[in-house]
């Protein structure tokens, strides 16, 4: 089923997916919100810029976004794939529970934040570019790889993992993230480390028709909590 | 540890009528009552909170918890609490972590505030006679009314919460309470067709069945939060902030993240749960309509939003701004609201009187003509029927109750939540614990409180002259103040009792 956006207003639109079928293309996307959002069984294809909220609540299905999309896809998504050729805006992902996120491009602040994971449930996030600060803040489950893919310095802004107490986060960079806060614990990963997320990665690879080898040259880092009670030890009952 | 003694705050009493059955030992979880091998009692005074449940269960009536007696030098300054706080954060380096409402000395508003009646003219109505009616909607009522060329009018009703009486039961996490709580809470709300919240810590999967009067939460930490739980609710409530804890977040410790809580929130057994204090998301009103209006296309437009917020300094902008967000209905938790935990310092200074929130944002909402667009819910320590009152009458649509409900299903106050060792089965997850909250009676209690309250509102309503709950809202005309400075009046709206 193929919908005009340009004919649409945003609600109206939303209205279309929710009642189409479950093969959906979109034309004309000028920045309209909250597409996809709760789908559980549809693959929406966009052309254009969808607006913020793009497969808010994503319970299922498939969202592929032919060039950018903007702020806080995939809010609190629990199942699914998004895949975006552009670049992501702010908030990717932000609590996001399941499902996996794809982006070719580079993402904005506050990626990943809060992200969680339960049993099967284990959000991915993977970024082709670069990310911007506060990068998987509270990072509570789920992993976040950043490729840097054409950048030479650190690939993530500052503040990375802040408050973070569970999941990973792994950067592809050249040099050590610096700054990092207590609670995260930085090493660099050898071969056998990297073989972790190489199912991801070969997916990533897949989405964007990029080869392994360009995904995984050089040097990975990975991030993980140093303690699951990071505020333990900040009370006394009173 | 002597530079750190502080004397007991309660000490135990027994009477010569104790048997030494030992019963106390058993319903204590504090350790204060010790059956020594020779058959005596001891007691330890230090762990006693004064939940009672000593006393009550006592089958010979033979336990009092009184005051210590033990004397410090008076100073009206250096309180003993200001002491004994001191002397725990040099001690630890902690922050002091306290439960339940704020319990300073703060005026409170609703006690310098009366109730008009009828007398003579306009006659008072019997509710026993007469029909009274205290049904309240709860959401966006439209301004124009569209019709079809037939003259039809056509429904655009926004989605409505029906409740058959203004009062619903406010957030409280399962997980922050028990089990046992939820089910009495849940089972309530049916009963008497009204709504419960489920707090942030997702909806167990047996209390699906309960969903017409379930509200669903929505708050930063997004615990729970899935489609089905989305849909599975009347109501979804965005929780921006706590009256007892405005502007910080919240934290379950991953030792109370056992079992089904952590089944419910879907947060693995032992890890924190932490909610940060914003929402990252929302920095703004329109940042706030994106997350109203993104559930809102999630549930297409079948359940109105409701957006909570503490009452602080600014809450009339604040509340301006979320009418405007397109949320459905704006909760205000004052500062005397409940919580499971909360820094002392945050929940004893922290934010503004209810009443005086409700009063201004009731006004402001009016003068800028955009009151029907949402319904308010006003919380943070609805005591009595006659709270509930003067708070539709100060312009609320209807009141939550946390504590109230806390308190039938058992509560006795001693604001030892944070522990986790709650001796009548409420705010704990320890099995032992839990099942001594009944939730037959349970459920039972709660619907003959919130029966009784009822009852009340309606003789009230009926000494005044008014049969409907709906031409009592914001009818300040029916309250004056007693001892309150002009400004105070001027605030809450209403004018001095003799005037």
């Amino acid at each position: 089923m193929m919908l005009d956006a340009a004919t649409l207003d945003w609600q109206a639109l939303n209205e279309a997916v929710r009642d189409g079928g479950r093969e959906i293309e979109i034309i004309h996307c000028t920045g309209e919100r909250f597409i996809g959002a709760g789908a559980s069984d549809k693959k929406i294809t966009i052309h254009g810029v969808p607006g913020n909220a793009l497969g808010a609540y994503l319970d299922g299905g498939e969202i592929i976004a032919r060039e950018n999309v903007q702020d806080a896809v995939g809010d609190t998504m629990n199942d699914g794939r998004i895949v975006v050729h552009g670049s992501a805006g702010d908030a990717l992902g932000y609590a996001m529970r399941g499902g996996r996120i794809f982006v070719r491009g580079d993402a904005g602040y506050r990626t990943g934040i809060h992200m969680k994971q339960y049993q099967e449930k284990r959000p991915v996030i993977v970024v082709g570019g670069r990310v911007g600060s506060f990068l998987g803040e509270y990072l509570a489950g789920g992993l976040i790889v950043v490729l840097g893919l054409g950048c030479t310095d650190v690939p993530a802004g500052n503040f990375i993992g802040t408050g973070m107490h569970g999941g990973e986060i792994w950067l592809r960079s050249l040099k050590p993230p610096q700054h990092l806060p207590p609670q995260v614990h930085l090493e660099e990963a050898d071969e056998e480390m990297l073989a972790a997320i190489r199912p991801q990665l070969e997916e990533f690879s897949a989405c964007f028709d990029l080869p392994m080898s360009q995904l995984t040259e050089g040097r990975f880092y990975r991030l993980t909590p140093n303690a699951q009670n990071p505020y333990k030890r900040l009370y006394v009952q009173n | 540890m002597s530079i750190d003694f502080q004397y007991p705050e309660f000490e135990v009493e027994r009477s010569e009528d104790c048997v030494y059955c030992g019963r106390c030992v058993k319903e204590c979880p504090n350790g204060v009552h010790i059956l020594t091998e020779d058959k005596k009692l001891r007691t330890r005074p230090q762990g006693c909170v004064a939940c009672h449940r000593c006393a009550a269960f006592c089958p010979t009536g033979a336990i009092q918890i009184v005051r210590s007696r033990h004397a410090s030098r008076a100073n009206a300054n250096w309180s003993e609490q200001a002491v004994t706080e001191i002397t725990k954060q040099a001690a630890t380096g902690g922050v002091l972590l306290s439960s339940m409402g704020n319990p300073e000395n703060y005026p409170v508003y609703f006690d310098r505030i009366l109730i008009n009646a009828s007398q003579v003219t306009n006659p008072s109505i019997d509710p026993l006679r007469e029909p009274m009616e205290t049904r309240t909607f709860l959401g966006a009522k439209p301004d124009t009314i569209h019709r079809d060329a037939n003259g039809n009018i056509l429904p655009q009703l926004p989605p409505q919460l029906s409740l058959s009486t203004p009062i619903l039961f406010s957030a409280m996490s399962y997980g922050s309470i028990s089990y046992n709580a939820h089910a009495s809470l849940a089972r309530a709300a049916e009963a008497l067709g009204i709504f419960y919240n489920t707090g942030e810590g997702g909806l167990h999967e047996h209390f699906y069945q309960y969903g017409p009067n379930t509200i669903v939460q929505v708050a930063s930490g997004r615990f729970g939060v899935h489609k089905a739980y989305l849909n599975s609710g009347a109501a979804i409530e965005i929780k921006m902030g706590q009256g007892a804890k405005p502007g910080i977040g919240g934290h379950l410790p991953g030792a109370k993240i056992v079992g089904d809580v952590s089944r419910t929130r879907m947060v693995p057994e032992g890890t924190d749960a932490i909610s940060p204090a914003p929402h990252h998301d929302i920095y703004s009103i329109e940042d706030l309509r994106q997350l109203v209006y993104s559930l809102k296309e999630a549930t297409g437009y079948q359940k109105p939003v409701i957006v909570k917020v503490a009452a602080v300094h600014n809450i009339t902008a604040i509340a301006s701004g979320i009418a405007r967000s397109g949320a459905d209905i704006i909760a205000i938790d004052g500062f005397r609201g409940g919580t499971g935990a909360a820094p002392t310092r945050i929940r004893d200074h922290v934010g503004i009187p209810v009443e005086l929130a409700l009063a201004s944002v009731d006004q402001r909402l009016r003068d800028e003509g955009i009151r029907d667009r949402v319904s308010l819910i006003c919380s943070g320590s609805i005591r009595s029927s006659a709270d509930v009152v003067k708070a539709i009458a100060l312009g609320a649509d209807a009141v939550y109750i946390g504590t109230a409900a806390l308190i039938a299903l058992g509560c006795h106050l001693c604001r030892s939540c944070q522990t986790g060792r709650c001796a009548w089965g409420i705010a704990t997850q320890n099995p032992e614990l839990t099942r001594r909250l009944d939730p037959d009676e349970g459920y039972q209690r709660l619907v003959n409180l919130v029966t009784a309250w009822t009852h009340e509102i309606k003789e009230m309503m009926g000494g005044m002259g008014i049969n409907s709950i709906e031409a009592l809202r914001g009818n300040r005309l029916m309250l004056r103040g007693v001892g309150l400075t002009q400004k105070e009046l001027d605030i809450l709206g209403i004018r001095h009792a003799g005037e």
